[in-house]
């Protein structure tokens, strides 16, 4: 088994994702038709065998704690080790701190003490891709770093990847520089918030931040020692997505009608394990015309939908069209219902003969539960 | 042991010979069904829906796939600390031991695994029908009744009596007598082959049995008609709904039509009757740019470009360019490549169909039958 074990750090920046993320993290956003983001960061780890994994929740975690049960759709169920959830903690010795993460890691500490493994990776969620962490592990290894970044050579950057971190390498691979991808350039080695390090050190770091006082995120604290430790890079080669906009969740969703793109993403180096919902297959009915779209289980469509996802459970009665949209979960789509570039939350229900319009770059997004 | 109120038993060893390819490998329990399901998820989904939390499912012939499938009965929420699922195979002990025999005998050898419960009442279930049933309201009729047996039964066509069991009942629903598949029936009540007994009663019967000679040891056969004769309390429990046994392909291939009617009677999308399944781990289905699916069932992982009507597809299966499914049942992970043509058939598992090919000839009435990990080569036309 491998001496490692995972820790899943929801602190993504949310500013420009608020539509979808009043009621909950990044983590819990719907995605694909069935899945949810932390699928990917969780299932990557546990087709690494890593059986020890813990998830530090910011606030809102509820739909995170009623998605993720006891951890038994990704075999985390375990006796020794498994799923530990991680909420905040309030006490009045955390005045002084500043709110980040490390605060949370700090009140968890023995949590991470006490596990057996000696290594660790510290992943976010924001980031959609089939990772193989035992390759990534095997350079790390391989290199001696102290600390190893997982990242990107992407392309269109400028449009892309906005507000993920960009890194810099000197000639013998070591990262000298991080900056903030402001669009700037095109061509950027995207950090994808992964990192590999010895257990010993992140200890290190989150007690050193606390007792400093000066430093809130452990992301950060790592930027800062790129004088002091040796850290490096790993180079993901596969499919990448960051999901941190309304944009580019929209973008990415759309990404996966592609087949190939799909293909990989669902299968590469594993599977990507959900919560189970025992939902019929889908059914036709007779005016149905269904092209280029991804359709999960237990909807009834009567419509027409093309190039978009379709959610476990949906209704879309006769007449509807449906183009370039992602319906969510339960949603309910009535009769000669029109709608276009639009991202339903959950259970929405649109009566009929509405019509809605958004734009590619800009979809209109309709809150969980909303009737129209 | 904790004491249980009740239990189920359900009889899953039989062959479901007339299923012919389809159960060569596997029991007739573990045959797929709706897109989805194996049959056996209907028995067990109603169990646990109905809230027994303890039951035995006798296996048989060939039990690999089933035990593997049942498990720990997680999917159907039957990993309890007191009771759960238990896979009860024939065994031996110092006595020697020997096969299920019939019916009755599978509960008898397993007396004492329902001993171990001390339940007041038993449940006795087949593991290869499709329904949803609420058992414990047939609990509260059994115990309204006062009764010593109760028999679900179903109303069926006259002309069909002479294939069933059939109960003939006094007005207040008491059972006086039993027709083993009547030629001229007294009535059209049908036994569903679902009973509930006074596990007293029952085990008193079951080792008299036992100890005759002369019985096949089978519920419809030896048992229940010794019990009339005895004069003990048995009552006819009605039951109005959808109700099939898919005893042939032909049976098995309308079972599946019958889901994509619009008056169909077996809900699936009934969130407070769920049937459960152990769920596939796949990517929703897609459909292509020139994908065409009308009045079809589709289960998860599909990929579809071609034309599929009035058909059900299982996860993972594949539909080529250019390619008609029609009136056809689909089993999981089935491929099938471009210009195909397949009319009125089942695939079975993990079949590969290549390119250009012809199933069944779109005229005849009979269904053309593919079995497992079948391999049509290019061009091949195939009727059955």
């Amino acid at each position: 088994m491998l001496d490692y074990m995972g820790i899943i750090n929801l602190n993504d920046r949310e500013d420009n994702i608020k539509e979808l993320t009043y009621h909950r993290p990044i983590a819990s956003i719907p995605i694909a038709g069935r899945y949810r983001m932390i699928d990917f960061a969780l299932s990557n780890l546990v087709n690494a065998g890593i059986q020890n994994i813990s998830i530090f929740t910011q606030s809102k975690y509820r739909s995170l704690l009623d998605h993720l049960g006891t951890g038994k759709a990704w075999d985390l169920d375990r006796k020794n080790d498994g799923l530990f959830i991680m909420t905040p903690v309030i006490n009045n010795y955390s005045i002084g701190i500043r709110r980040g993460d490390i605060e949370n890691f700090k009140n968890h500490i023995d949590y991470i003490y006490l596990s057996k493994q000696n290594n660790v990776i510290v992943t976010s969620t924001g980031m959609v891709c089939n990772l193989n962490y035992r390759d990534a592990i095997k350079e790390h290894d391989e290199t001696g770093a102290d600390i190893t970044i997982v990242y990107k050579k992407a392309e269109n950057c400028n449009v892309d990847f906005q507000y993920c971190h960009a890194l810099t390498f000197n000639e013998k691979g070591r990262i000298t520089e991080v900056s903030l991808n402001q669009g700037k350039e095109s061509l950027c080695n995207i950090s994808m918030d992964m990192f590999i390090l010895k257990k010993s050190l992140f200890l290190d770091i989150v007690n050193t931040c606390v007792s400093r006082g000066d430093v809130g995120y452990f992301r950060q604290a790592v930027h800062n020692s790129l004088d002091k430790l040796n850290i490096r890079g790993y180079e993901f080669k596969g499919y990448l997505s960051c999901v941190n906009s309304i944009y580019s969740y929209f973008k990415t969703s759309m990404q996966l009608l592609d087949l190939e793109t799909s293909k990989e993403l669902f299968f590469k180096n594993g599977l990507i394990y959900t919560k189970v919902k025992d939902e019929p297959p889908t059914k036709y009915k007779e005016n149905a015309r269904v092209t280029h779209s991804l359709v999960a289980n237990g909807c009834i469509i009567d419509g027409e939908v093309e190039n978009s996802i379709i959610f476990r459970s949906v209704k879309i009665k006769k007449g509807a069209v449906v183009r370039n949209c992602i319906i969510m979960q339960n949603c309910d789509i009535g009769e000669n219902v029109l709608l276009r570039n639009v991202i339903l939350d959950k259970s929405v229900k649109i009566t009929e003969d509405k019509q809605l319009k958004g734009d590619v770059n800009y979809p209109i997004v309709i809150e969980k539960k909303a009737i129209i | 042991m904790r004491k249980k109120e009740w239990i189920a038993m359900i009889l899953a060893g039989g062959q479901g010979s007339r299923l012919t390819l389809l159960t060569k490998k596997i029991a007739k329990p573990a045959v797929y069904f709706g897109g989805k399901y194996r049959i056996i998820d209907f028995v067990l989904s109603n169990c646990s829906n109905s809230g027994i939390d303890t039951v035995g499912v006798l296996t048989q012939y060939q039990p690999l796939v089933l035990n593997s499938y049942i498990g720990i009965g997680s999917p159907w929420d039957l990993d309890r600390k007191n009771g759960g699922v238990t896979v009860l195979p024939p065994y031996v002990d110092d006595k020697g031991g020997e096969w299920y025999k019939g019916t009755a005998n599978a509960i008898y050898q397993n007396i004492n695994f329902i001993d171990a419960h001390d339940p007041d009442y038993v449940v006795v279930l087949s593991g290869d029908h499709i329904y949803k049933m609420d058992y414990s309201k047939m609990l509260d009729f059994h115990k309204e009744k006062a009764a010593d047996v109760s028999i679900a039964v179903i109303e069926v066509p006259w002309e069909e009596t002479r294939r069933f069991g059939i109960m003939n009942t006094n007005p207040d629903g008491s059972i006086y007598e039993f027709d083993e598949k009547p030629k001229n029936a007294k009535s059209n009540l049908a036994s569903m082959g679902i009973y509930i007994f006074n596990w007293e009663v029952l085990r008193k019967y079951l080792v008299e049995d036992e100890a005759d000679p002369n019985s096949s040891n089978d519920f419809g056969k030896n048992v229940i008609p010794r019990m009339l004769g005895d004069g003990i309390k048995l009552y006819a429990y009605p039951f109005e709904g959808y109700w099939k046994d898919v005893g042939t392909i032909e049976s098995l291939w309308e079972a599946n039509m019958d889901l994509l009617k619009e008056d169909n009677r077996l809900n699936l999308f009934d969130p407070k009757w769920k049937i459960y399944s152990v769920n596939p781990i796949r990517p929703p289905h897609y459909t292509g740019d020139t994908a065409v699916i009308t009045n079809s069932m589709v289960g998860e992982g599909c990929v579809i470009y071609g034309e599929v009507r009035n058909s059900v597809l299982f996860p993972g299966v594949q539909v080529g360019r250019n390619t008609k499914v029609i009136d056809t049942v689909v089993m999981p992970k089935v491929l099938i490549g471009d210009n195909v043509t397949i009319e009125r058939a089942i695939i079975g598992l993990e079949s590969v169909i290549k390119d250009n090919c012809r199933i069944g000839d779109g005229k005849s009435k009979a269904i053309t039958l593919v079995g497992e990990n079948e391999q049509l080569s290019e061009g091949a036309s195939y009727n059955g």
